[in-house]
């Protein structure tokens, strides 16, 4: 297989970062009311993901290691900026679903981390392909999620209503309850998957090393005191 | 006086910051296995909340604004609250030991919880002034510790209980948020 295909594969279905790695947890409650909010969260999650991913691999040999966190975190934070104000002007309307957790984008897990455990040690075109299929598995997980809630929710796919009219739905899954539930029958599923499969004895733990891959690279030290005590 | 009410029952409990906002999730799910370390998060990201939002606020409304550069808020709040947690680290470590001996260990966590950038954005977006940010910051942060010690208090006891094999972890902690965010909806009659 080669590598661009490679990156994709796992970006999308062997490392997806909703469904098994649990990465980004907050977009992806947040913004899964519906699908089109989910495809739209993820499509834009995905563009700085791999304009990122670009300027760090591009830039791996220029920055000291030592100052190398601070150094991504401006870079994703530009393109960030960049696609907040694009959004705004071109596609206004998804700026006002999305709303504050646009700029959050900048400390959503996927990016930095990508940047850390992969960018920062590969070459160019490659690190464009993590990008775009960690980005493509982002934007996957959220629709997937977007789409149970929508149906459930709303009795509506993509803003179309199938239900007639006057027929309740459980407009609690478009609520916040609603994402959680939805989580955790997904991850239940995911669970249920991996111990036929046989992969791995353990259910998947909520473990902090999800978080410990950002910004702090002293975080997953710190976790395992913490754990110990 | 009563504006500042109305943000802070707001904040704290109405759009309780992790059940309705979802921000801040990485730790509320990952740090709350026991009510002791759950409270020490919760404190330190109190603590944190607070004083960046006075911090950003004052950086927005006597840097950004006068330089018309508002743009740029994003890069600058990310990169002022590091720096912010990483100092108020070191001054803990040195000048008050036994506070640094209670929160320290969580502090450098804090920087990667999108509840502090959230809080920062959400100040500016909703115009609030320097000591309306504050308090928007401290009661937000309140609803998180509230939030945090709440799940690891039910999570202690789901330790004894018999959750099917495919909820064991991650989904019974999910479901069990999902539950306290219906018993939040609650508060919505306070309005």
């Amino acid at each position: 297989m080669s590598k661009p295909i490679e990156r994709l594969y796992n970006g999308v279905i062997k490392e997806n970062p909703t469904l098994v790695l649990m990465l980004g947890m907050c977009p992806t409650l947040a913004v899964t009311t519906s699908a089109i909010n989910g495809v739209g969260m993820g499509l834009t999650t995905t563009v700085v993901l791999v304009m990122s991913n670009l300027l760090i691999s591009m830039l791996r040999k220029v920055i000291p290691d030592k100052v190398r966190i601070p150094a991504f975190i401006v870079i994703i934070a530009s393109f960030v900026t960049i696609v907040q104000l694009l959004l705004e002007a071109y596609i206004p309307s998804l700026y006002a679903a999305l709303g504050i957790y646009i700029p959050l984008i900048v400390v959503n897990c996927i990016i930095l981390g990508r940047a850390e455990a992969y960018a920062s040690k590969n070459p160019v075109l490659p690190s464009i392909f993590d990008g775009l299929g960690m980005g493509l598995g982002f934007t996957l997980g959220l629709t997937l999620i977007g789409m149970i809630r929508e149906i459930l929710g709303a009795g509506a796919i993509f803003g179309f209503r199938f239900l007639p009219e006057g027929i309740d739905t459980l407009t609690i899954f478009i609520l916040a309850p609603g994402a959680f539930f939805v989580l955790a029958v997904l991850t239940a599923v995911m669970n249920k998957v991996k111990q036929a499969s046989g992969k791995a004895s353990d259910p998947i733990q909520c473990s902090m090393e999800m978080c410990s891959g950002c910004m702090n690279t002293e975080c997953r030290g710190r976790m395992e005191e913490i754990e110990k005590n | 006086m009563g504006k500042l009410l109305t943000i802070a029952i707001g904040s704290a409990f109405i759009n309780n910051v992790v059940l309705s906002q979802f921000l801040g999730i990485c730790p509320f799910l990952g740090v709350s296995k026991k009510v002791k370390t759950a409270a020490g998060m919760g404190s330190a990201v109190v603590f944190v909340i607070t004083l960046a939002s006075l911090v950003t606020s004052l950086i927005y409304k006597f840097l950004l604004v006068p330089f018309n550069i508002t743009y740029l808020q994003t890069i600058v709040f990310i990169l002022v609250i590091a720096a912010l947690v990483q100092f108020v680290e070191m001054f803990l470590k040195k000048k008050m030991q036994g506070l640094y001996n209670a929160l320290g260990v969580y502090l450098p966590l804090i920087t990667t919880n999108c509840a502090v950038l959230g809080v920062a954005l959400k100040n500016v977006q909703n115009s609030y002034n320097i000591l309306e940010s504050v308090v928007n910051g401290f009661a937000v942060s309140v609803g998180f510790l509230v939030a945090i010690v709440i799940m690891a208090g039910i999570r202690e006891k789901i330790e004894y209980n018999n959750v099917p094999k495919a909820f064991k972890g991650t989904p019974i902690v999910l479901v069990t948020a999902g539950l306290m965010a219906i018993a939040f909806f609650g508060f919505s009659g306070l309005k």
